[in-house]
């Protein structure tokens, strides 16, 4: 079975290990998930589970919703994300997905829709360093040259300032530092994208432990 | 924010003594020397608490061979044995950065009583 859950991001905090050493842990409301859909090869051409997580009103359910939510008997839920799984028949529509899947000590890959920053600089886009502030200086935070003159024109590819953030992002290989399914809490070392309150998908890590 | 505080609550010490900013403390530390581990004691002026919860800190300031040292210890930190208060002191602000420029008798602080 896929080890694979949706969640809230609550926040960061800290806690220590039993050298007394301190761990930065982001804190993720896990689940309670279910699964909505099962994919399989024979019916859609591929194998993944669709999983549901938090709950929406009734009355804020359009109709399409309601009549995919009910096939499975299932409440309406406000995000729909798919995991693709290897043996789909372990699954079947309804079926809960808790934070006990992962324990302690696994490490899990995490993604996000990382914070958005607008329009930004070369500097703080891409690390381009910056011209001097004083000294006569005009030359601030400008990107630099573009290029030679030889071509006459811009290669593909220049890095130039433009839209940050705000793209899927996903971090591999976090350390879960704790789990607790009775309140839905994974405990994962480090941090996750996105802004408190913001969906997060874990899977297991693809780089394994 | 609740289950931030769920996460801390497992981490926080009940039983420690109060005190601040201006109050003289005795902190004992767990420290490990080459496999063996003995706890010393760090003794001066809380100059600052900051943070909450499971993060919350205090630095302890003390004057060694004219040299001083201060210390930023976790208020909830297990190698942290125990805290003993050794005086309280009458201080009018939160922070006491400005005991670092002064030395001798003008560091001085009032006793609370």
């Amino acid at each position: 079975m896929t080890k694979a859950i949706l969640a809230r991001k609550v926040g960061m905090t800290q806690v220590y290990d039993e050298n007394g050493r301190v761990i930065p842990v982001t804190v993720l409301e896990a689940g309670p998930c279910r699964v909505v859909q099962v994919k399989n090869d024979e019916t859609d051409g591929y194998n993944s589970i669709q999983v549901g997580f938090a709950d929406k009103k009734e009355n804020r359910t359009n109709r399409p919703d309601k009549g995919h939510f009910g096939k499975s008997k299932l409440k309406p839920m406000r995000f729909l994300r798919e995991f693709r799984v290897s043996d789909p028949a372990t699954y079947k529509a309804g079926q809960e997905l808790k934070a006990d899947q992962f324990s302690a000590g696994d490490y899990v890959d995490v993604s996000a829709i990382t914070r958005g920053k607008g329009f930004a600089g070369s500097i703080k886009k891409m690390g381009f360093s910056r011209g001097p502030t004083t000294h006569g200086s005009h030359y601030h935070r400008g990107p630099g040259s573009l290029g030679s003159v030889a071509p006459a024109r811009v290669f593909k590819g220049r890095r130039l300032p433009g839209r940050m953030g705000g793209k899927r992002r996903t971090v591999q290989r976090l350390f879960v530092v704790d789990t607790d399914a009775a309140k839905n809490i994974l405990l994962v070392k480090g941090s996750v994208p996105g802004p408190r309150g913001g969906l997060v998908e874990i899977k297991e890590s693809v780089k394994g432990s | 924010m609740d289950l931030i505080k769920e996460v801390e609550k497992r981490n926080i010490k009940e039983d420690l003594p109060q005190f601040g900013p201006g109050d003289t403390v005795r902190v004992h530390v767990k420290v490990v020397e080459g496999g063996r581990e003995r706890t010393q004691a760090f003794e001066g002026v809380v100059i600052r608490r900051q943070g909450s919860g499971a993060r919350e800190t205090f630095t302890v300031r003390r004057v060694t061979y004219g040299i001083g040292v201060e210390r930023i210890f976790p208020v909830h930190s297990p190698s942290i044995t125990q805290i003993d208060v050794v005086r309280r002191g009458r201080v009018r602000r939160a922070k006491l950065y400005y005991l670092r420029k002064r030395t001798g008798k003008a560091a001085r602080i009032k006793e609370r009583r």
